[in-house]
Order: structure tokens, then sequence, then C-alpha cells
């Protein structure tokens, strides 16, 4: 005591040094306490994106090019979720919605299932092996088909087919596949600014 | 006694408000103001840190560093209570809302830096306040942070697709409300 007394400096370290310790192991409980598992993040992205695992995006499959957005890939390399999509990926991570990128594919204007046509198919099992859904039955030197309920459009099998016999043919409207239109993104915003732009003006803008 | 304290509140909420009136803390006003949701988000974490930094920074000055009259340490040991609470906040909005911990990003961190925390903490002391005082003035000042923040979000949101002269665009007019918003809160001095 009569040493601390006779060096403020010392007791001025010591009072620094005790208090960071007793607050790193604060803070080390804590790190203990708080541990999160895994990445929530990508989990809600995960839920958002249309599971098609088609790969167009250049990742293997949905949860890959989840985990990438969230560690900041782009939203918008992803072609079967469309507009939509982007739209609901914008909402959720709080960033500008950005137009799809045409280098990962188009929107189709209606969903398409792969149809094999089967006397052609010499049973080479390639489409099988590309199918990311297992959507596509069939055995070596065996006819294949497609289960038309499980396909997802996703035009992996086309390519790698040697005899071109896979064609994507679009869903015929019916009562089972008729869904109401998703509603437009930018008709819901309302104007609350008195502007000297027309409305539709406005609406370009934005669009653009 | 409860209108003293009452009175310390509306203080620190309006007449003395950290941002408006002080301009202590103006970097998350700027920063993290375009959008409604995360503002809230982060008046929610900054009042926190105030509140709980206020706290343990005057427990630390009375029980520590007076009685080893070490005073005049109170900035530097402040600062290291501050990144402590900060550094709490983190993991505890990383586990309760990582969505919220995205959207704040690099601004969570950088409450330790907000000069609002620290000044409050300082404040406590010249203004010689109690434990309780503190915890009061820490309370009142994070909620007028986040009254001014959410209110100045909402209009920035607004402001985003109104119809203003380019040279206005974007930064410039946010400066312009500031400082419009700081002129109607100086209309308060002399309430209390």
């Amino acid at each position: 005591m009569d040493f601390l007394a006779q060096y403020p400096l010392f007791s001025a370290l010591l009072a620094l040094v005790g208090l960071a310790a007793v607050f790193g192991a604060l803070l080390g409980y804590a790190a203990e306490q708080f541990k999160t598992e895994g990445n929530p993040i990508a989990d809600e992205i995960n839920n958002i994106l249309p599971q098609t695992q088609c790969g167009q995006c250049g990742y293997p499959g949905c949860r890959p090019y989840a985990e990438a957005i969230a560690n900041g890939e782009a939203i918008n390399k992803c072609p079967p979720g469309g507009e939509a999509g982007i739209q609901a990926l914008a909402a959720l991570l709080d960033v500008e919605p950005i137009p799809l990128d045409a280098e990962h594919g188009e929107v189709k204007e209606a969903p398409t299932v792969a149809f094999i046509r089967e006397e052609e198919c010499i049973g080479c099992t390639k489409c099988i092996q590309a199918c990311p859904v297992d959507a596509i039955l069939g055995a070596a030197k065996q006819m294949h088909t497609v289960i038309s309920s499980l396909c997802t459009g996703c035009d992996l099998c086309v390519e790698p087919c040697p005899v071109d016999c896979i064609d994507m043919i679009s869903q015929e409207e019916s009562l089972q596949t008729w869904h109401w239109p998703l509603p437009d993104p930018f008709s819901r915003r309302v104007d609350i600014i008195a502007t000297d732009n027309i409305r539709s003006d406005a609406h370009q803008d934005r669009a653009a | 006694m409860l209108t003293d304290y009452s009175i310390l509140l509306i203080s620190a909420i309006l007449v003395n408000n950290f941002v408006l009136v002080q301009f202590l803390g103006l970097c998350p006003f700027m920063g993290v103001s375009n959008k409604l949701e995360s503002a809230m988000g982060m008046a929610m974490a900054t009042t926190f840190v105030l509140t709980l930094a206020s706290a343990c920074s005057n427990l630390v000055y009375h029980f520590l560093l007076v009685p080893l009259g070490l005073a005049y340490l109170k900035t530097i040991t402040f600062i290291l209570v501050i990144a402590v609470v900060v550094q709490f906040t983190e993991m505890v909005v990383k586990k309760s809302s990582p969505l919220l911990y995205r959207v704040l990003g690099v601004y969570l961190p950088l409450i330790t830096v907000n000069c609002a925390v620290l000044g409050l903490a300082l404040l406590n002391i010249s203004k010689d306040h109690s434990f309780l005082q503190s915890l009061v003035y820490g309370v009142g000042g994070g909620a007028g942070f986040s009254l001014v923040l959410v209110l100045f979000a909402a209009m920035r949101e607004r402001l985003a697709v109104a119809d203003v002269p380019t040279p206005f665009k974007g930064p410039a007019l946010g400066m312009i409300t500031a400082g419009l918003m700081s002129l109607a809160f100086m209309g308060f001095a002399g309430l209390v």
C-alpha cells in the first residue's frame, strides 16, 4: 500500500489493467453464452429462393447461393425466382431491388416442363445425372421419362442429351395450374408527395 | 424527488436533446436514417448502450477511480467501459436478431465512438449525478436520440421519393432537414 501511495502511476496501471481483465472475462463469458450456430440469414434467404436447384446462378444449388448472398453476392442471379423473388430478397435484406442479371438466363413467360420424346431416347442416363431434382425416371439402355409434377423446368437436362430428344414444353394453363397473378410491386405504392410529374411518368422513372 | 427525475428526463429528451441541441452523435443520425426500420433498430441499440454505459461508468467512477484518486483517468476508463458495453450489445443483437445485425452493419460497432455515449458519461460526472440520476439521464438521452432518429428517418423516407431540385438531392436535403429540426427543438429551451 505504501508502495502504491508512493508511486501513483502503478496504482493507475493496476486499476486499468484490472478493469480490462474483469471486462475481458465478462465478454468472454458473454461470447460463450450468446454463441450463434450456423447462419440464420442464409436460412431465411434459402426459404425465399425457389428451390429449383437449377444452378443458373452459378452455384451448385439454392442453399449455396443463399449462403453466397448472405456473404454479399448480388441478389439478381435467380431467373426461376423472377422479379418477385428479387423483390422479396431486397425487402428481406433491406437493399434496393435490382433488375435480373440477363447473363444467368431470362424469366420464362410461362412455366415449362421437360418432355422426352421416348421413341428417340437411347437410354444413356446423361439427363438423369444432370437433373437436380431427380425428376427423370429410367435406367441404362432403357427409355427415360420425366415426372412432370417434379420437373422445375430448369433446362439442365437439355444440354447433355446426345440425341436432342428433350423438349421444353410450356405448361398448358389448366384448372390445376392456374394461379392468381402476383401483384405488381409498383402499383401498391402510394404517392404521398405532391409532384409535377404525371403519374405514369413517375412509374416509368422508377421502373427504369 | 420524483419531480427532479422527471425534469431530468424531459430535459434529456427534449430541452437538451443530445443530437439536435448538443450536436452529439451526428454520425449515426445521418448514417442510419435512410430507412425507418434500421433507424428503429439503431435507436434501440443506442438507447441500450447509452443506459448501460451511463450506469456502468458512474459505478466505475465512484467505486474505483475516486477511491484510488484516479479521477483524471475518467476519459480513458469510460472509453473502455463503452467499448465493452458495445461489444456486449453486438453479441446480443447478433444472437437475437441476425437481420438487424446485418442491416446495422458497421454502425453497430461505431456506437463505440458515438460521441453521445462518451459525452453522456462525462456529463454525468461534471453534473455530479448520483447513480440513479445517471441511469435516468441515460434513459432520457437514449429516448431523445431515438425520438429524433426515428422522426428524421421517417421524413427522409418520404423525401427520397419527393421531386426535389437536383442540387438538393440526397445528403444536402438531409442536412437542411436536420437543421430545421434542430431549430424546432431549440423551441423547447426554457421548458424546464
